[in-house]
């Protein structure tokens, strides 16, 4: 024990050690300029690190890498963490609860993805009303000289937009929606105040003054199946419905359901409840926009993230306020 | 309740004599109204009923439904031997309504001479003979406007669908190769460089949307707009050189006429995208093939070709092209408003009064 002591001490890093927490498949561009300016301690490095069990105890920050779960138990074997880097929007895989009683602070990507995905979510939006990716498939398929009119799609100019969750994205889809003279309304926990559009402390009463609803809340305890079969129903047979949040906002069985019986006008997907599994019933509708889970993936957001990442380390290290931290209220 | 149902008993024979004598005046006020009305609706539908309106082809439901209630319909595609058509109804064919694949030609407009009016269920005339027309003194009409907006939604849709790979990634999924692997990644949209040719009411509603998206916007058109505070350039190659997304918005005109040449494309470069919402013949379509399969233009969107509606085949296997089957208007909504614009104008012509969307 004392010769272990002692053999730490003299090794001890000079650099600041950073714990990164990810899934042996993800990685990040910058992880090579990390290992300039610290001491990376990595699980899954390639060769191996030898000390990670052991200096890992003592690490303050933790990068964590995609959406990997930081659970309880994650905690208890990195016990001098302090704060948590995410580089997702969401929040969902960390334990909050644990990191609160720990007194954690935890931040998220912030701003970095949220023009890509305001963008996504009016791509996918009118993607299924103008029917593009449909259409693009009965050119491709050779079916136009045969069949000469193409079915009519749904305008998107003018229509009700209602947006769940009006945080740094959902006010950037809202932004984008306005150019396209649609009406604005949002449910969110709390109203905005300087925010001029009409606000529905009840997301069925959202639902039904919209013909577009997007989702792109935090995915909660609150906020799981949000969007459930009464929401659906008010949404209504023309109403269509975008998740750019997480699947498991939506009743995903209930919707495949509303979707097959034609009790909603169409659906946009980046998330799904099980991914990458897709419920299969949806692969056959016309209606419907499924992607895989990637209105974040551009270089553009990762050189952002890139940026807010290497500047709440250094952040960190030197005592400063850090950048996009979540309120663990 | 004996007191209720005395009551009742009492005052029954007054209603019903207030409402036999309500319905009595309802019924000749009714009668007289009806009579009247129905003359004249009579009188004019009679006159209008025999009036003959050529539809070139199918395009409207709708249309072709309030045409045939209103006038002498006759469906030109229907038709086996259309010059012994022409011939046998050259007297009675007073208008034509068209689109943007079939519209009235010098032929066509030299077999009609009693033609009055072109009304066409399109924004583009180019399918038109217009000097004729004018030469003749036919007015023509076209449906501005109302389909501004669907257009330019479209336009931006394509631009998503191309730079954020929408189309190809919702093949991936339903291709299941999702359970196998990641998808690649995309382009950012916002805050890209959109350079539109054409800066009339399409362009402008497209230039709109795009600021939105904190994109830059710069244009070319035959002369600069007064108070317009987008970036003008003179030339097209320059305005290629400098954007990122190129949006064909301007009329088909001789001059407009592969007016996205080789030079453009190559102008555009590797990293550029094409978005064509005006008309095939505006893209030197076997450069753009080319360009596309050879990798030196980054992608386009395509809603309309030079030979609608065949697709050169060399684009069905690229991911970074989004091909549409000419929808760019295709919209319930607006197809129905476009629609009452084509019999709007042709009754008040007939009718002999003002136009409502005239061209010539």
């Amino acid at each position: 024990m004392a010769a272990s002591n002692t053999q730490s001490k003299e090794d001890t890093p000079t650099l600041p050690l950073l714990l990164i927490h990810r899934f042996p498949s993800f990685k990040l561009s910058f992880f090579p300029f990390l290992y300039t300016k610290y001491t990376v301690l990595d699980q899954h490095a390639d060769p191996p690190q030898t000390r990670f069990a052991d200096l890992s105890k003592s690490a303050r920050l933790m990068l964590c890498v995609g959406p990997t779960p930081v659970t309880s138990a994650d905690l208890d074997r990195y016990p001098a963490v302090e704060c948590i880097l995410g580089s997702c929007a969401g929040f969902d895989h960390f334990d909050l609860a644990a990191c609160r009683r720990r007194g954690i602070r935890v931040t998220s990507s912030g701003e970095a993805f949220s023009d890509d995905v305001a963008d996504y979510a009016v791509g996918l939006a009118i993607d299924v009303l103008r029917r593009v990716s449909a259409a693009n498939r009965f050119v491709r398929t050779g079916s136009w000289p045969a069949r000469k009119e193409y079915t009519l799609g749904s305008k998107v100019s003018g229509k009700r937009v209602g947006i769940l969750g009006l945080g740094n994205i959902g006010w950037r889809v809202a932004k984008r929606f306005e150019s396209f003279n649609c009406s604005i309304a949002y449910n969110s926990r709390k109203i905005k105040s300087q925010v001029p559009y009409p606000y529905y402390a009840n997301v069925t009463n959202l639902a039904s003054n919209s013909d577009i609803l997007v989702i792109c809340c935090a995915l909660t305890d609150e906020t799981y199946h949000v969007v459930n079969k009464d929401v659906l129903e008010k949404l209504g047979k023309t109403g269509i419905i975008i998740n750019v949040g997480r699947g498991s906002l939506i009743d995903e069985k209930e919707l495949v359901e509303f979707l097959i019986r034609g009790e909603i006008g169409g659906a946009g997907f980046d998330v799904f409840e099980h991914e990458p599994h897709v419920p299969k019933e949806l692969l056959a509708l016309d209606n419907v926009v499924l992607s895989p889970h990637k209105a974040v993936l551009t270089p553009e957001s990762f050189a952002a993230l890139e940026e807010l990442v290497i500047s709440n380390v250094d952040a960190f290290f030197s005592s400063k306020p850090l950048r996009a931290e979540i309120e663990l209220d | 309740m004996l007191a209720t149902l005395s009551r009742r008993a009492a005052s029954q024979p007054s209603i019903s004599l207030t409402c036999n004598s309500l319905s009595h005046i309802f019924i000749t006020i009714q009668s007289i109204v009806t009579s009247h009305s129905h003359l004249s609706f009579f009188h004019h539908q009679s006159e209008m009923e025999s009036i003959g309106v050529l539809m070139m082809c199918p395009m409207n439901n709708y249309l072709e439904q309030e045409l045939d209630k209103r006038f002498n319909l006759f469906r030109y595609w229907t038709q086996p031997r259309r010059s012994e058509f022409l011939i046998q109804h050259a007297e009675s064919i007073r208008a034509v309504v068209g689109n943007a694949s079939a519209g009235a030609d010098a032929e066509l407009i030299d077999a009609l001479p009693k033609l009055e009016i072109v009304s066409s269920f399109s924004v583009g005339l180019d399918k038109i003979d217009l000097i004729k027309c004018k030469g003749k003194g036919i007015r023509v009409t076209n449906t501005p406007d109302v389909l501004t907006d669907d257009v330019a939604d479209l336009a931006i849709g394509l631009m998503l669908a191309v730079l954020r790979r929408i189309s190809e990634c919702d093949r991936y999924v339903r291709s299941g190769a999702w359970k196998h692997g990641d998808f690649k990644l995309t382009t950012k949209f916002s805050g890209k460089r959109v350079g539109i040719i054409g800066l009339g009411r399409i362009g402008l509603a497209i230039a709109k949307r795009a600021e939105a998206f904190d994109c830059s916007i710069s244009y070319h058109s035959r002369s600069e707009k007064p108070n317009i505070n987008y970036k003008y350039y003179g030339s097209i190659i320059e305005l290629a050189s400098n954007c990122d997304i190129l949006v064909v918005a301007c009329a088909l005109t001789p001059e407009t006429t592969h007016i996205v040449n080789r030079e453009v494309i190559d102008a555009l470069g590797p990293k550029g995208v094409l978005i064509n919402i005006g008309r095939g013949p505006h893209v030197d379509e076997p450069e753009l093939v080319s360009a596309l399969v050879e990798g030196r233009l980054g992608g386009a969107g395509l809603d309309v070709f030079e030979k609608e509606p065949e697709v050169p085949e060399q684009l069905f296997g690229l991911d970074n092209v989004v091909l549409l089957p000419h929808v760019g208007s295709g919209t319930m909504e607006t197809r129905k408003d476009m629609a009452d614009l084509v019999l709007g104008n042709l009754e008040a012509h007939f009718a002999n009064k003002p136009l409502l969307t005239p061209v010539v």
